[in-house]
């Protein structure tokens, strides 16, 4: 099983907000019915240009950044759609921590299924760390989620929150299905009572 | 004194863990083909079982096409989401409705029609806009496919509580003016972002007064404000319209069902972490002129100018927004030409919504040069809209009339937009390629749809009426 402790590498600036899960990942690539694979099509629209070629322009199709596994973006990003093909996509190009000032609530939760971290900062701290990715290969950002920290070349360190049943699962590499699976007789007792005192409650049959 | 969502979340909690974290219970999981493959994929690697088919329906409708289905799917990879779709509720024992079963349709529309949707219920499903099913009064939201799978294994899901947040929309609505405008009018005040980490309820007298129909067309665009969930209470207008329909309680199991469905409204005095009003009598028919659904304007208003935007990171979004949809600050919106006409998706497919487009149909033509497709929400209301004589009303006024699906809103299926062409449409997500690549989106009520068929532009459907 994966996990996420500590990461130390090149962040890829992409100073847009609102990128919608669309963007990430377009629904015509959706069909797979795997998880992996999807990283060649991760951003299709900004990174290629029409004819397929690669747009120059883009960042993940630049040097250093097409090794970042740090992506900093502006606010609600992953706004839109709950297809998990977007972590998947990120996941599968190298990304596994996103920085940004907000996430749309479904895209925030999928990251952590994929041990992926989240990292939500105020916007001056992402301008700044947008600042340092602008140095490339020279300006390595770390991530110790340990200690909930954001370390910058310079050394100084943005403290980020984190819900600590969620930092347990990611530093563990639990599988959280296996860990709800323990409170089974407690699902079981809830699902009785329930059924005594909602005896109306229809079952789903065809 | 507490929300309706503080009820139905109350209701629902099988343990608290030590953090807040809260195990939920999930009485229906709606499933489709786009997003279960590989929960259960995952489910089989890891040797688990199903906790509750009987909890759970699955429908086709992502990738379907709407034409003629009876020679099969021609995509491969559509056919194979499809037949993996087939191949898991066989192996699992999961209800399916199949895809030339009249009540295959939109997986949103298909819930509630059915009666699987029922107040009180926590309600989801790998799709953000399950927040469609809380127009029944249920805390419906979309997951993620990791959460598909644990809802699969353990019917329950880990969450924590969502802030209350309360739109109100006092007043009556004007003429012309529907629930689509309604909640674009809702985005257009609050942002994309308005309604994150809260679960919104609708209220006041303009949401009482809508039908279930709009209802639905409210909830189903909560996400699109980056709520949780919307939520309307129940009350008769619900009651009547879950009457009798084949899985909703029957008989005697009905009435104990609204007798406790009436305690589930707000009390009065809960507490809301934030509050918006609205008056009904300022909205206006609404269309979208940017690549989110919070850039929307009045039909009577024009392109904004970046110029006169502030923030520099704003400024250049709108300035690629404008690009992107090929529009000039200060076009008037109801000159902008259109090229295709999209009525359907989970927002506005439903029977009433294509009356509306019919209503304005009726006796005109679609402008030359103009596509317009019709895609009801559901077989059932294919069905319905033949017999009532909708659909060849709006035949005659020369649109395509298809089979019920997700269709125009998503590319996904055969029906898309070519780059550049410009869409009119119903459904509820203009971003940027979401109609097919480089397809551009305004998004509008079905009646404006119809109506700008006809024009062949953007038009104020009150010219109309
Ligand atoms: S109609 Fe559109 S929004 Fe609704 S479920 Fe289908 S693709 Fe999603």
């Amino acid at each position: 099983m994966p996990s996420f402790t500590k990461l130390t590498a090149i962040a890829a600036p992409l100073p847009l907000a609102n990128v919608d899960t669309d963007k990430i990942i377009p629904a015509r690539f959706l069909k797979t019915i795997a998880r992996s694979g999807l990283g060649k099509n991760l951003f299709d629209t900004l990174r290629f240009n029409p004819d397929g070629s690669e747009n120059p322009d883009f960042v993940l199709n630049r040097e250093p950044y097409r090794h970042a596994q740090i992506l900093l973006a502006h606010e609600n990003f992953g706004c839109g759609s709950s297809r998990e093909h977007a972590p998947w996509s990120l996941l599968d190009f190298g990304i596994t921590c996103v920085i940004a000032t907000s996430f749309a609530d479904i895209f925030y939760n999928n990251c952590f299924k994929n041990f992926i971290l989240p990292v939500t900062l105020s916007r001056e701290q992402v301008d700044a760390l947008m600042g340092d990715a602008a140095n490339g290969a020279n300006a390595r950002l770390s991530i110790d989620l340990e200690r909930q920290v954001v370390v910058r070349p310079s050394g100084e360190e943005f403290a980020f929150e984190i819900d600590p049943f969620r930092k347990h699962l990611l530093l563990n590499g639990l599988d959280d299905i296996g860990q709800t699976l323990q409170h089974a007789t407690a699902i079981d007792a809830f699902e009785k009572k329930r059924e005594a005192q909602q005896s109306w409650i229809p079952k789903v049959v065809v | 004194m507490r929300t309706l969502f503080d009820k139905i979340w109350d209701s629902h909690v099988v343990e608290k863990l030590p953090d807040g974290t809260c195990i939920l219970y999930i009485d229906r999981h709606l499933v489709h083909e786009v997003t279960s493959p590989q929960a259960f994929e995952g489910l089989r690697l890891a040797g688990r079982k199903m906790r509750r088919t009987d909890a759970t329906i699955a429908v086709v409708d992502h990738n379907i096409p709407t034409s003629d289905r009876k020679a099969g799917i021609a995509e491969p990879e559509s056919r194979l989401q499809i037949e993996t779709l087939e191949k898991n509720v066989k192996e699992f024992g999961v209800p399916y409705f199949p895809v030339l079963d009249p009540r295959q349709g939109i997986v949103h529309v298909v819930g509630p029609e059915q009666g699987i949707s029922l107040p009180g219920f926590t309600i989801v499903c790998g799709d953000s806009h399950t927040s469609t099913h809380g127009a029944m009064g249920a805390l419906a939201f979309g997951i993620g496919t990791s959460e598909v799978e644990h809802v699969l294994a353990t019917q329950t899901l880990l969450q924590k509580p969502a802030r209350n947040m309360l739109v109100r929309v006092d007043g009556t609505l004007p003429l012309g003016v529907t629930a689509k405008d309604v909640i674009l009018a809702i985005i257009g005040k609050i942002g994309t972002n308005g309604g994150t980490g809260h679960v919104i309820e609708f209220a006041g007298e303009a949401i009482r007064s809508l039908d279930m129909a709009g209802r639905l067309t409210v909830c189903n665009m909560a996400i699109e404000a980056g709520a949780r969930a919307g939520l309307i209470a129940p009350d008769e207008t619900t009651f009547a319209y879950i009457k009798g329909r084949p899985f909703a309680p029957q008989g005697e199991a009905f009435d104990h069902a609204v007798a406790y469905w009436r305690t589930l409204a707000s009390d009065e005095g809960a507490h809301y972490d934030k509050i918006v009003v609205l008056n009904a009598a300022d909205i206006a028919p609404m269309v979208t002129w940017g690549t989110n659904p919070e850039s929307v304007a009045p039909i009577t208003g024009v392109v904004p100018d970046p110029a006169d935007v502030a923030d520099p990171a704003a400024r250049v979004q709108m300035e690629r927004m404008l690009s992107y949809m090929d529009l000039q600050p200060g076009q008037k919106l109801d000159q902008v030409p259109i090229d295709v006409v999209f009525i359907g998706s989970c927002t506005n497919a439903r029977i009433e919504d294509l009356r509306a487009a019919a209503a304005i149909a009726a006796g005109r033509h679609v402008a030359p040069g103009v596509r317009a497709l019709v895609v009801p929400g559901s077989g059932l209301i294919k069905a319905q809209a033949e017999a009532e004589g909708i659909a060849r009303t709006l035949m005659n006024a020369g649109f395509e009339w298809r089979e019920a699906g997700c269709s125009m809103c998503l590319g996904m299926n055969p029906d898309k937009l070519t780059p550049g062409q410009r869409c009119a449409s119903t459904s509820n997500r203009n971003f940027e390629g979401r109609q097919g690549p480089g397809g551009r989106t305004h998004l509008l009520s079905p009646a404006m749809a119809a109506a700008a068929a006809v024009a062949g532009r953007l038009v104020d459907v009150r010219e109309y009426l």
